[in-house]
């Protein structure tokens, strides 16, 4: 059907919905972030409340003591909404999966020297534990986090890491042969090793933080500022000298991941912090205690891997988060 | 157990070892503290491992086919507003059924993700947690490209401009409202009972069918690209609200009631929502798909009739008062329609009296009923309305204490009785508008005393003020534009010059 009809007649009555001009402060073309994010979780006149929780309402600022006049003040600075968050995603894994399929034909993971394979299973498979973790707490994010901007930020993250546990369970399968025996032995390392109980105790304490933005900061700030350099690039680095390429290939996912979250993270912190200074001094005291807890937990697991060297690794990152949260305004 | 394992994973085991196998049973904090939630309902689960994943999807697998889903979909929106698809449509009428949903429905979209976390997160079973958390970011899909495809259309029509603020607030918008509210609030068993079950696996196809269907009809290219887009999500949704129900039924006998009463309850109040699309199929749609009565003979009568033949096995019996909803099927969506035409200046769509070859249709599609009921009734509102004196009902009606639909709705066997049943509880009077609710009401009455009865709110000056213009300013209404009856409206104006330029060109 052709529809001739002279541009001039058929004018825009309004350029987005209400509350979107609202927030631009006038009626004026939108983005599809905006549009797709602002204001679309309910706020008001709930007909009931939780049977499961009785003492909260369904969407409740008082699940968290941080206090924002907007909820919306804070803006994923990558603009992700579904349909971008997945085109970035894919693309993320489609060099991923590149990797997986030269490493695979080439045999590659042979040329790692076998010490260092033994190496890789016990620091790297028993993280994709603490991975389905982070998906827990960052689900858990999404779920108590008042308005939708932070809570998709959260639900993405979340699936990220069930992706990532997925990778990293590959990497055993890739190393055991597709038996799945080295993450048979993960999970037994994971549960029993002395090695592991630091971060399983510390990751199974964050599953009961009640506060939701002191788990997100936990979690994300704390306990990932110490992970992404740790295994991605310390380790990494150490495994140069073992014929370690492979690992550097098919770490490359979450190296990128790292980065990605560092962009909504410090900007989220940023904005939260600005907002008054009870805010900024609930943050510091939330990142000091767990950022404390974190590079204790995973000392022994850096020194098992970096040896000596894991003293000087753990100072260098906890200056990184330090120096990140110092940007954000927050004291460690 | 490391030791036994000597051969490659197949397909299962491996997609059970990159999801299930990443969950423990935690030692240093209590399980029942890491998920408080699920076990206070009274459902029994003896082995969390008895669990079959609906579907199996890595998340390698999710980003890829997702992604390629939303290219090919956003394409479509782009080239919509850029021709200017508005205009192929069959009729500006149309649109209103897009308004209903816009507000209506895609809030839910958004309630099904949060819904979908909260479980996701809550379940101490992984494999219950993955797929939930999957729904949980398709549903953020759904909204999110709902409002990207309509859009568009709030650009060129009235009622389109303020979905949430009008969802939190709006009268009959309660009616979806309260219906996900109290699936929210309900625990993590009876929310995917009430939404996969209920919703996404009995009656999906009596709302997405007629919708998706409608728009094709009706020239909506970019509603019919999201539809069609979202039908593989929908398809893995169905999946696990299937699974849910078995899963329950096959770990423990004592399950049954409990699964039966939530089966019970959410048949009723999902077809009580339905009388809103109901109305949309026979009276919304300028070109028709097909009547609600068919409609619900094809997917509740038939298909319902073999799934509850199936969870027969189970011990499971077909929803209560399913006979009651077929009756009701023959009269619902004319009630419905009746209702807001009597309210449609405090409604953000227009209504009409449908034109005589659209009459003739409903005469045609409902034999025994449509001309001994409700076909002189419009006659004569149309009557009325060409004369100058279009009908509106200034007061206010009683809205049923649970479902919230306007006490409109007969007996079905008299449908010149309004029908509504009475209850008591701490010695005040609770009304609702049918025995399916006055059961649902009766089981949890703490629950449904609590809620938010617009009309209640507003004799308690809670809604903008005293005056009918001022509750409808509160709802942030274009008063004369969004409100009122179609013949005369903005929307009817700049679309008939639309079609006379069109015309001349
Ligand atoms: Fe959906
Ligand atoms: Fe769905
Ligand atoms: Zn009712």
């Amino acid at each position: 059907m052709s529809l001739e009809i002279k541009t001039n007649v058929i004018q825009p009555r309004r350029h987005t919905y209400d509350h979107i001009a609202k927030r631009l402060g006038a009626d004026k073309p939108a983005s599809r972030y905006q549009e797709g994010t602002w204001d679309l979780q309910p706020t008001t006149n709930f007909h009931y409340r939780p049977t499961w929780d009785p003492s909260r309402e369904i969407y409740d600022k008082s699940l968290t003591a941080i206090e924002m006049e907007d909820w919306y003040s804070f803006n994923d600075p990558r603009q992700l909404y579904y349909g971008t968050y997945t085109m970035a995603r894919h693309k993320m894994m489609e060099a991923e999966e590149n990797h997986f399929k030269f490493i695979n034909k080439s045999n590659m993971m042979a040329s790692m020297n076998e010490a260092w394979q033994q190496k890789v299973k016990e620091f790297l498979l028993p993280m994709r534990h603490y991975e389905w973790g982070a998906n827990m707490n960052n689900c858990d994010c999404s779920d108590k986090a008042y308005g939708t901007a932070i809570s998709q930020v959260a639900l993405f993250a979340a699936m990220d890491r069930l992706g990532i546990a997925q990778i990293i369970s590959r990497v055993g399968l890739l190393l055991d042969d597709s038996t799945g025996k080295s993450l048979d032995q993960a999970k037994v390392d994971w549960m029993e090793n002395d090695l592991w109980q630091g971060v399983r105790r510390m990751t199974e304490d964050s599953f009961v933080v009640k506060d939701w933005f002191e788990l997100l900061v936990a979690q994300n700030l704390s306990m990932d500022g110490v992970v992404f350099p740790l295994f991605y690039q310390h380790f990494d680095e150490a495994g140069q000298q073992h014929g370690g390429a492979p690992m550097s290939m098919l770490n490359e996912f979450m190296q990128d991941w790292g980065k990605d979250e560092k962009r909504w993270l410090d900007h989220l912190l940023k904005v939260t912090a600005a907002e008054s200074p009870e805010n900024a001094a609930l943050l510091s005291k939330w990142a000091s205690v767990w950022t404390d807890r974190a590079i204790e937990a995973f000392t022994p697991i850096a020194s098992h891997v970096l040896g000596g060297g894991a003293d000087e690794a753990m100072t260098s990152i906890r200056m990184e988060i330090t120096k990140r949260a110092q940007k954000s305004g927050i004291e460690i | 157990m490391a030791e036994k394992r000597k051969k490659k994973l197949g397909i299962k085991q491996r997609y059970s070892m990159l999801t299930r196998g990443l969950g423990w049973d935690t030692t240093y904090q209590d399980m029942d503290k890491v998920f408080p939630y699920d076990n206070y309902e009274g459902i029994i689960i003896h082995d969390w491992e008895g669990w079959e994943d609906p579907f199996r999807l890595t998340m390698d697998a999710y980003w890829k086919f997702q992604s390629e889903k939303e290219k090919k979909l956003y394409a479509v929106i782009d080239s919509f507003a850029q021709n200017n698809g508005h205009l192929g449509i069959t009729d500006a009428r149309y649109v209103n059924a897009l308004k209903l949903f816009l507000t209506g429905v895609s809030p839910l979209e958004y309630q099904a993700a949060r819904g979908f976390t909260h479980v996701g997160r809550q379940f101490r079973g992984v494999g219950p947690r993955v797929a939930c958390q999957m729904q949980a970011i398709d549903e953020l899909r759904h909204v999110q490209t709902q409002i990207h495809s309509m859009s568009h259309y709030n650009k060129y029509f009235d009622g389109l401009h303020s979905a949430p603020h009008m969802h939190d607030r709006v009268w009959y918008l309660s009616v979806p409202k309260s219906f996900f509210d109290d699936a929210r609030t309900a625990g993590p068993f009876e929310f995917l009972t009430s939404i996969s079950f209920a919703f996404e696996y009995v009656l999906t196809n009596l709302l997405f069918v007629p919708f998706m269907s409608g728009a094709a009809f009706n020239g909506d290219m970019a509603t019919v690209t999201f539809g069609f887009s979202a039908q593989s999500d929908e398809a893995r949704h169905m999946t696990l609200g299937l699974e849910v129900i078995k899963f329950m039924l096959e770990q423990d006998e004592r399950n049954i009631p409990i699964v039966q009463r939530w089966m019970d309850k959410w048949f009723w109040r999902g077809t009580r929502m339905l009388a809103l699309v109901a109305m949309m199929m026979d009276y919304m749609l300028p070109k028709r798909v097909m009547s609600w009565r068919e409609a619900w003979d094809i997917y509740f009568t038939e298909a319902g009739g073999a799934l509850f033949a199936d969870l027969a096995r189970y011990g499971i019996k077909p929803p209560k008062y399913a006979d009651i909803a077929t009756k009701e099927a023959e009269h619902i969506s004319h009630q419905a329609w009746h209702i807001f035409y009597n309210y449609t200046h405090a409604a953000a769509f227009h209504t009409w009296v449908p034109g005589k070859e659209e009459l003739d249709w409903l005469s045609e599609k409902y034999p025994t009923t449509f001309d001994k009921y409700y076909r002189p009734r419009l006659e004569y509102l149309d009557k009325e309305e060409k004369a100058g004196r279009r009908f509106y009902n200034d007061t206010l009606p009683m809205l049923c204490q649970v479902c919230q639909i306007p006490m409109g709705f007969t007996d079905m066997d008299d449908p010149t009785t309004i029908s509504f049943e009475v209850s008591e509880y701490n010695g005040d009077k609770y009304h609702t508008c049918s025995l399916g609710c006055k059961d649902i009401f009766d089981y949890e009455p703490a629950k449904y005393v609590q809620a938010w009865l617009p009309v209640h709110q507003i004799y308690q000056g809670n809604c903008g003020g005293a005056e009918v213009p001022d509750v409808l300013k509160w709802y942030n209404f274009n008063l004369g534009a969004d409100n009122l009856e179609y013949n005369g409206s903005p929307d009817q104006k700049l679309w008939d010059e639309w079609q006379a330029h069109r015309k001349k060109a």
